[in-house]
């Protein structure tokens, strides 16, 4: 496939699955744990048993309002639920109960960060519905294996409008979503484990076109590397098809991570028709005005309102303030740390650069970091009093990571406090120059580079603990003697 | 209202009810018989009205979020035909691959 893309322009909507963390489900007492033994979380109710009644788990309304709230949305009240009828094992009821007319959350947006500057996404609306169980297909016999546990956990599923015009802002809209769950602390959204599943919209139509082309929905994208790479695909196969003289199909695709190609889902012998009608069993909500309120009252401090107070509070970059606010963990960690080092700029790079380097290469979080925050903040306030130089502290953080010590006692203990007294740092370079005379007539005929050559030598005389702004100020007076 | 053959089909797929050729005539008079019903509703001019998802005034009540619900997995598969290792053992169905 080699047309050429750049005539060619795509939309994109994006519906995300987010599994809300309660405790028990959407309208049963059952657990929603995950990894628990099949069958062992499933309830009367989740099964549908004769004569059961769907009760409302009251916190998956707060959870909604939450997300509608840090979206911009309106909160419908009353908010109503609807059946959508299909038949799947995995679905005892026969119908899934989710929401049509009136979903919880409508309208709102998004502001996300693309190459060419902020971009607003429209949000269309957030409703709530239940999760399905799950079916196994392997070691039965030809047969299916189903496990309910999952069966009636809490969905929140997200639909933007199709705003997205390219796989990066795709990722961005996704991230964002993401990070805001996770600050509202109303979803785990682990990816590999399916509490967060994307379901991505794509139609490609001829740069300057109003109307939108055909569009396929592609299933099954469980990681952001992969919604990426997986509407690449998409596009790339859409464009080939109709330069090619073929139309698209509107139809559901799913995504092969292993082979990075999408292919069509078995047709049915008939298009779904889910025929939605008002869940008969579940009455209209109304939300009170003061339950809203206390709802939104309670909610913490957003990623984008963290970022710009970062911006301002300790004039970081906006890209430096994106990168930290993104995870509520390390924006904690952060602020943590500035509280004692009173450094922002030297401590971000100290979390983004060496901390997060070792924090990948062991898999951790940084909740569960090596060095905690104070230890950190220490490190970086020794580095700003001057107590030690930055090539040190490289050395210092590394052992206070593997034995967990403090900043201080390692200093101590190693005799690592930073040369500062102009009188030794004198006594080092007049040695330097004593034992180096042929770089010193070379320097002095003009040959500029052997500066660097003198700090060096310096350096090493030191152990690395001059301080090196010294040195090249006492360095420089003395050569040009 | 007539409704055509290929219409029943799909409905009585849908509804996943096996019903049998001869029994299509038959069947197909009494759905539009309803059919026609509905028609008369649709002609009354609701323009005015809200629409209603429940006949009852009322607000839906909540409850907590906690698990009141043990396992209760042994009682429960017993109602089914077949189970193994903990799951309820149905024919194949695969949804989604081509």
């Amino acid at each position: 496939m080699n047309e050429n893309l750049n005539n060619w322009e795509a939309v994109i909507g994006l519906e995300i699955h987010v599994q809300l963390s309660t405790k028990s489900k959407l309208f049963s007492g059952a657990s929603t744990n995950f990894g628990a033994l099949p069958n062992t979380q499933a309830c009367n109710i989740d099964l549908a048993m004769p004569g059961v009644l769907p009760v409302l788990n009251e916190e998956v309304l707060k959870m909604a309002i939450k997300l509608g709230t840090a979206l911009s949305s309106d909160i419908n009240s009353p908010t109503s639920f609807a059946r959508k009828n299909y038949f799947y094992p995995d679905s005892p009821k026969g119908y899934q109960i989710s929401q049509m007319d009136k979903p919880i959350v409508e309208g709102g947006y998004l502001d996300i960060e693309t190459e060419s500057g902020t971009k607003r996404i429209g949000v269309t609306r957030a409703h709530l519905e239940e999760d399905a169980g799950k079916s196994l297909h392997d070691d039965f016999e030809g047969q299916s294996g189903i496990d309910l546990n999952r069966a009636g956990t809490p969905l929140l599923e997200i639909v933007s409008e199709p705003e997205i015009n390219t796989p990066a802002e795709a990722v961005a809209y996704l991230k964002s979503i993401h990070s805001i769950i996770r600050y509202l602390d109303i979803s785990d959204g682990n990816m590999a484990e399916g509490s967060m599943r994307c379901d991505a919209n794509v139609s490609v139509r001829k740069k300057g076109d109003l109307e939108l082309g055909t569009r396929t929905e592609t299933k099954n994208v469980n990681s952001f590397r992969f919604v990426e790479k997986a509407i690449q695909y998409e596009i790339e196969r859409q464009v080939h098809e109709i330069e090619s003289g073929n139309t698209i199909t509107q139809e559901t695709r799913l995504y092969d991570s292993q082979n990075n190609t999408t292919r069509p889902m078995r047709s049915k012998e008939y298009a779904n028709d889910y025929r939605y009608f008002p869940e008969p069993d579940l009455l209209p909500i109304t939300l009170e005005k003061d339950f809203i309120e206390s709802v939104i009252n309670g909610m913490p401090e957003m990623p984008n309102e963290k970022k710009e107070r970062f911006v301002s509070k300790f004039s970081l970059s906006n890209y430096d303030a994106d990168l930290l606010a993104a995870d509520k963990d390390i924006a904690n960690y952060f602020e943590e740390v500035v509280k004692i080092s009173d450094s922002p700029k030297l401590s971000t790079n100290w979390i983004m650069g060496e901390l997060s380097a070792l924090l990948n290469n062991e898999n951790l979080n940084i909740r569960d970091s090596k060095v905690s925050s104070d230890k950190l903040g220490q490190l970086v306030l020794r580095i700003e009093d001057g107590t030690i130089s930055g090539k040190i502290a490289k050395d210092i953080f590394e052992k206070m990571w593997i034995s967990g010590k403090e900043v201080d006692e390692i200093i101590k203990d190693e005799g690592l406090e930073q040369v500062t007294d102009d009188k030794q740092i004198e006594a080092m370079i007049d040695e330097v120059i004593k034992s180096n005379p042929e770089q010193l007539e070379q320097y002095r005929s003009g040959k500029d580079r052997l500066f660097g050559f003198f700090v060096g030598q310096v350096m090493q005389a030191s152990q690395g603990k001059a301080n090196p702004k010294q040195v090249n100020d006492i360095l420089k007076s003395k050569l040009e003697k | 209202m007539a409704l055509s053959d290929k219409e029943l089909k799909e409905i009585t797929y849908l509804a996943r009810i096996n019903v049998k050729e001869e029994s299509f005539s038959s069947l197909k008079k009494e759905l539009e018989q309803i059919l026609t019903l509905f028609e008369e509703l649709n002609e009354a001019d609701t323009s005015s009205v809200e629409a209603m998802s429940h006949p009852l005034d009322l607000s839906q009540p909540t409850r907590k979020d906690e698990v009141t619900e043990e396992n209760q997995r042994d009682e429960l598969l017993k109602n089914a035909p077949s189970v193994k290792s903990g799951l309820f053992i149905v024919p194949k169905v695969i949804d989604g691959e081509a």
